[in-house]
């Protein structure tokens, strides 16, 4: 029965709670298994609850529950409560499950930390915000775990303090998505002042009866939302903070980029999907955004030295397509791509991760390289995530889920963006090989000091099998035409709008689509692998040089925020130190204090001054008696 | 009877400490402890008591206690004390961060400390005493009688600089206070007669106040209040102030004082001049957009760390100028809210900066840095605190911010918009202390202890009340609610007056 879905979040948050008050009296297999147990837990109970969900299905396919009022002020009165719909129970299985195998793959990888206790307790908070912002029927709640995952991305991107450059990304982090949080809570504000309620169904069911499509108001407030979920889902204008937020260990950026915090934003607009149907050109300008970054993004993911670098941008790339998906109303594509993209982006993070500690904690690819023979296991299963992300034909569950969103694209009718999308597969199969072929093939050039343990790789094969099979879920009609995924989704959200094309024009892009990604692995084996000296000589001349730094540093966004809001803010913070506002008293302190000065200095102590000052006086005065 | 014990419980056992002193330090450190305790056991007791849903339904008229004797027959000046809801959640919170202030100078005052301990509950009585009175007369004296005794804390116990800083806060305190007591006299003077010749500020609500006359003596009060809340350009005073007080008195004064600015704004200023306030609302409100923006900023700027929260307040002090100002339902139990919240939250990051200080000798957050693993109690409840300043839900400091924006966008939406930036700025000065001091490469390796049982107490009280208000705030807006009714409706009873607002969701 579907009853008591708060165990959920709340075994998480447990964990961090006896982690957080006690975690240092306790013995380090204890906060494994706390830390990694509660997640379990709640993996167990969301397996548990979707099971039933699915099994019974219940009226109206959701499932509502209320724990109490958070507050109840002048109408005011939104509610903790937590809302079941297929779109949640998706997130839900994706986060604890994704989120459990992290967990586990930290027992090992974190083990020399003296801070195990501490990572374990960020760790279990950040899945119970995630669980939370997904579980929401509150905007309010919503925006909580909103924040929650926000703040939690900060603690961990930040776990290793020491290092200045830590923190500095933490907060980088931190600000950048609160800038969006903000115009969220702008967003907010509106929605309640229009609509009287933040209750999520109440909200979307008054917008779509009060407000006509197209309107100003609708506009309004689905572009402060979209710009929250910009924010958070590192997509432009607001992607800066996720190349940096590699400063964290790396089952954290596994858990930032695959499981929570950058999906929020996708599952926020698919959440609050009829007000983006009511406001066309938000729609419009999520489908714009989308398909700029995943080019953006794509192009910086090709230079990039450093391998969590790589997936860092490749993250920003694979959220436009999820972003370019939802824009043209192919709700459950996107969601497709969102699970696909966490098994096989978790499984790369973690393999990459096992590279390093083997590499003596070496991010740059260029010296690694024959890795292939030394870590054959990583090899693998790294080599299945590879080709899952460039989604190479039938065996990866990549295929299936960039497969739907290129067709949904085209099928919606927008060919243009189409067009970003399919050179945005190839920039994905280049910049992916790139990867695979410096890191694993070619000469040695590195040193293996140790090789990754048994609870390392355990996790990598779960996931190297989800990243094969998952796109099972959902296959084309040239190939079959299965649609248990969308089925499921659509219970929640609403068929795209797509034209009814022959089955022969889906081959043909299905085709045109594989012919990109395989130009991009050839592109990558002749220039990477054959023929080094060709790249070697293209950035060699001035141009390709520029370009590539241009690329390099993506696209010159840091600094332009830099120059234009961090320098001035700090050089007018550091003005301020002294208070301008304290001259003005200063001011007239020194007019009081001088005029003392005149004062006193009449207070001779001569007589005759005050006898000639009393005559003067009553001169004066007589004068004034005797004229007026 | 129980709100004049409230007053004179310190003001006796103060004189008690000071005399205890002579014999045994502890002991007098223990009688302002218990009976600030005790004070704080009793006014808990009236929440209980007196304001369950069940008594409040017996209750007729705005106090739900009433004290009144003649005092000053001549003038008509009575000692006539009330508490409603509002009154009620300041004295608990006064008598709280007081429990705590002497807690947190347990170890740090070995100067005079029953002379320290006298004007500490001195301070306190009088708080209480602004907080309860219906007087205005009676209201104006305990508004000087808080500053006498601040004024001692700070150039008596204070840092480097106590005495530039106790000077010039007494001379912006005084100098503000004098034109309330103008005001004050101006209102007897004019309207007295009409009304019965007393100082009752009841009787003044929905007087026939012209409006050029109304705006004057307004402005008389608003002066007082701002100079107390503070609202920029009056702030000056304030970190100095805050930056050379010993902790207690840095508690307090955050805490505490600059909360009777925001509640002189609530009981007296907007039902007492309604037309006037509603004329006068965009210059309060674009001042307190230049509060919250300019406080956040010069916040950033700082090195000394005391000087920093000092700011924070400025900031977050701006925002509750905006929620009294846009005066709806919402915006109202918005800035309460954050005028309990954030003398919880900001007492507490005094009290770390107080510790720190104890600790290390200095203030100066260039020489800190990487302390996280040498005092990780320390480290993980200032954590707390400094999310809470940034709003961060869950924390009451969020409901209360959220609350005023929300109320204040209703209305106001330009408002809203702008000062909804302190959202972002608030982030950046609060993960600036946290990255100062505890993170970051070691500057110096200081060698310090954790927090003591002591102060992991003091901070476990704090922490808990601002998740509790954070997580489950009704009890309070509960308590709240009537009284700020009461005050949104007084104004329509008078002549020739109309509501400052009609909120839609008002009930």
């Amino acid at each position: 029965m579907l009853m008591e879905l708060w165990v959920v979040p709340a075994l998480p948050l447990a964990g961090f709670c006896v982690l957080a008050l006690v975690g240092k009296r306790l013995s380090r297999w204890l906060v494994a298994g706390i830390g990694a147990g509660s997640v379990g837990l709640a993996m167990v109970g969301a397996i548990y609850f979707s099971h039933d969900f699915m099994a019974f299905e219940p009226t109206g396919h959701l499932y509502r529950e209320s724990l109490w009022t958070w507050l109840n002020v002048g109408g005011f009165s939104p509610d903790i409560g937590l809302y079941l719909d297929p779109l949640s129970v998706v997130m839900m299985l994706v986060v604890t499950i994704v989120g459990f195998l992290i967990h586990v793959y930290s027992i090992q990888y974190m083990a020399g930390d003296e801070a195990y206790s501490r990572f374990f307790a960020y760790m279990n908070l950040f899945v119970s915000s995630m669980l939370i912002l997904v579980l929401a029927d509150d905007l309010l709640i919503l925006y909580l775990g909103w924040e929650g995952v926000g703040l939690c991305s900060y603690l961990l991107i930040g776990f290793w303090y020491q290092s200045a450059a830590n923190a500095r990304a933490a907060i980088k982090a931190f600000v950048v998505t609160r800038v969006g949080d903000t115009a969220m809570a702008i967003g907010l504000f509106l929605l309640f002042t229009q609509l009287g309620t933040l209750d999520i169904q109440e909200v979307l069911v008054r917008a779509v009866r009060q407000w006509p499509v197209g309107s100003a108001t609708a506009i309004a407030a689905a572009g402060l939302l979209l710009a929250g979920a910009v924010g958070k889902s590192a997509q432009l204008p607001l992607q800066v903070w996720l190349p940096d937020a590699m400063a964290g260990p790396t089952p954290v950026s596994a858990l930032i980029h695959a499981a929570t915090m950058v999906t929020a934003g996708v599952y926020l607009i698919a959440r609050m999907h009829d007000l983006f149907i009511i406001a066309p050109p938000v729609q419009t300008a999520v489908a714009v955004i989308g398909a700029a970054t995943l080019v953006l993004a794509g192009c910086s993911a090709m230079t990039q030295f450093d391998i969590k670098r790589v997936l860092a941008y490749s993250t920003i790339s694979q959220v436009g397509y999820m972003f370019l998906a939802l824009g043209v109303h192919a709700w459950s594509a996107a969601l497709f791509h969102f699970m696909t993209h966490a098994f096989f982006k978790s499984l790369l993070f973690m393999g990459a991760g096992a590279v390093i500690i083997s590499m003596h904690h070496e991010q740059n690819m260029f010296k690694m390289g024959g890795l292939r023979k030394q870590l054959p296991f990583t090899f693998w299963t790294f080599l299945i995530g590879a080709c899952s992300l460039a989604s190479l034909p039938l065996v990866t569950s990549g295929f299936y889920s960039k497969g739907l969103i290129l067709w949904s694209v085209w099928a919606t009718g927008h060919p243009v963006l189409w067009g970003a999308a399919l050179l945005g597969e190839f920039i994905t199969s280049v910049y992916t090989f790139r990867m695979v072929f410096l890191t694993f093939f070619g000469e040695p050039k590195g040193e293996v000091s140790a090789r990754p343990g048994p609870i390392i790789l355990g996790p990598l094969v779960i996931l190297a099998f989800f990243s094969t099979v998952a796109g099972c879920v959902h296959i084309p009609r040239p190939l079959g035409h299965f649609r248990l995924f969308a089925r499921l989704v659509e219970q929640a959200l609403p068929v795209p709008p797509m034209q009814p094309l022959p089955i022969a024009t889906e081959v043909v892009f299905q085709l045109l689509m594989q012919g990109s990604v395989l130009l991009g692995v050839a592109f990558a084996y002749v220039l990477f692998l054959r023929r080094n000296d060709l790249v070697a000589a293209w950035t060699a001349r001035p141009a390709g040089n520029a370009l590539h730094r241009f690329w390099f540093s993506g696209w010159g966004f840091d600094w332009v925020y830099t120059t234009l809001l961090a320098k001035p803010y700090v050089w007018f913070a550091h003005a301020s130190r002294d208070d301008a506002f304290e001259w003005i008293y200063r001011g007239i302190g020194a007019i009081n204090r001088g005029l003392h000065e005149q004062l006193s200095r009449t207070q001779t102590g001569l007589v005759r001054w005050y006898a000639v000052g009393i005559v003067i006086g009553a001169v004066l005065l007589l004068g004034l008696v005797v004229f007026l | 009877m129980m709100l004049p014990v409230l007053i004179l419980v310190p003001l006796i056992f103060g004189v008690g400490a000071y005399v205890a002193a002579r014999v045994s330090v502890a002991a007098a450190r223990w009688i302002a402890l218990l009976s600030l305790a005790g004070n704080l056991g009793l006014s808990i007791y009236i929440w209980i008591a007196y304001f369950g849903p069940i008594s409040l339904a017996g209750v007729t008229g705005p106090w739900v206690l009433e004290w009144d004797a003649p005092w000053i027959a001549p003038l008509g000046v009575h000692f006539h004390v009330g508490m409603d809801g509002l009154s009620l959640l300041l004295v608990v919170l006064t008598n709280l961060l007081g429990v705590l202030s002497v807690a947190a100078s347990w170890t740090e005052i070995e100067e005079r400390p029953g002379f320290f301990h006298l004007n500490l509950l001195w301070v306190v009585a009088g708080i209480v005493g602004v907080f309860l009175s219906l007087d205005l007369f009676l209201f104006y004296v305990f508004w000087e009688l808080m500053l006498v005794p601040m004024y001692f804390l700070i150039a008596i116990w204070g840092h480097e600089n106590r005495v530039y800083a106790a000077v010039k806060f007494f001379i912006f305190t005084q100098f503000s206070g004098l034109f309330m007591l103008l005001a004050i006299v101006g209102l007897y003077v004019l309207y007295g007669s009409q009304t019965g010749g007393t100082f009752e500020y009841a009787n003044y609500i929905g007087a026939p106040i012209p409006r050029g006359i109304a705006m004057v003596l307004m402005l008389g009060f608003f002066v007082a209040f701002a100079v107390k809340l503070p609202v920029v350009p009056l702030h000056s005073w304030l970190p100095d102030a805050h930056t050379e007080a010993p902790t207690a008195g840095s508690v307090i004064l955050a805490g505490l004082l600059l909360k009777t600015g925001a509640y002189g704004l609530i009981r007296f200023v907007v039902p007492l001049f309604p037309w006037a306030v509603a004329d006068f609302r965009p210059a309060a409100m674009t001042l307190a957009l230049i509060g919250i923006l300019y406080g956040a900023l010069a916040a950033y700027g700082q090195t000394d760390l005391k000087r920093l929260i000092a700011y924070t307040s400025i900031s977050h002090m701006g925002l509750v100028l905006l929620g009294i100002f846009a005066w709806n339902s919402l915006a109202l139990q918005g800035a309460v809210m954050l005028v309990l919240c954030h003398g919880l939250a900001t007492g507490g990051l005094f009290i770390f900066a107080g510790a720190l200080q104890e600790r290390t000798k200095t203030r100066d957050i260039r020489v800190m840095g990487g302390l996280w693993s040498t005092v990780p109690r320390m480290s993980g409840a200032t954590m707390v605190l400094a999310l809470a300043s940034l709003d961060l839900p869950g924390l009451g400091n969020f409901i209360g911010g959220f609350l005023v924006l929300l109320g204040t966008f209703r209305a106001y939406p330009v408002y809203a918009a702008g000062a909804s930036l302190g959202l972002i700025v608030s982030t950046i000065y609060s993960l600036r202390i946290i990255q100062a001091v505890f993170h970051g490469e070691k500057t110096v390796d200081w060698k310090i202890a954790d927090l003591h049982p002591r102060e992991v107490a003091i901070m476990a009280v704090i922490i808990g009340a601002l998740i509790w208000l954070g997580l489950y705030p009704q009890p309070a807006l509960d308590t709240v609610q009537p009284s700020l009714n009461v005050m949104q409706q007084t104004p329509a009873r008078g002549p020739a007056q109309t509501p400052v607002d009609a909120t839609p969701g008002a009930p």
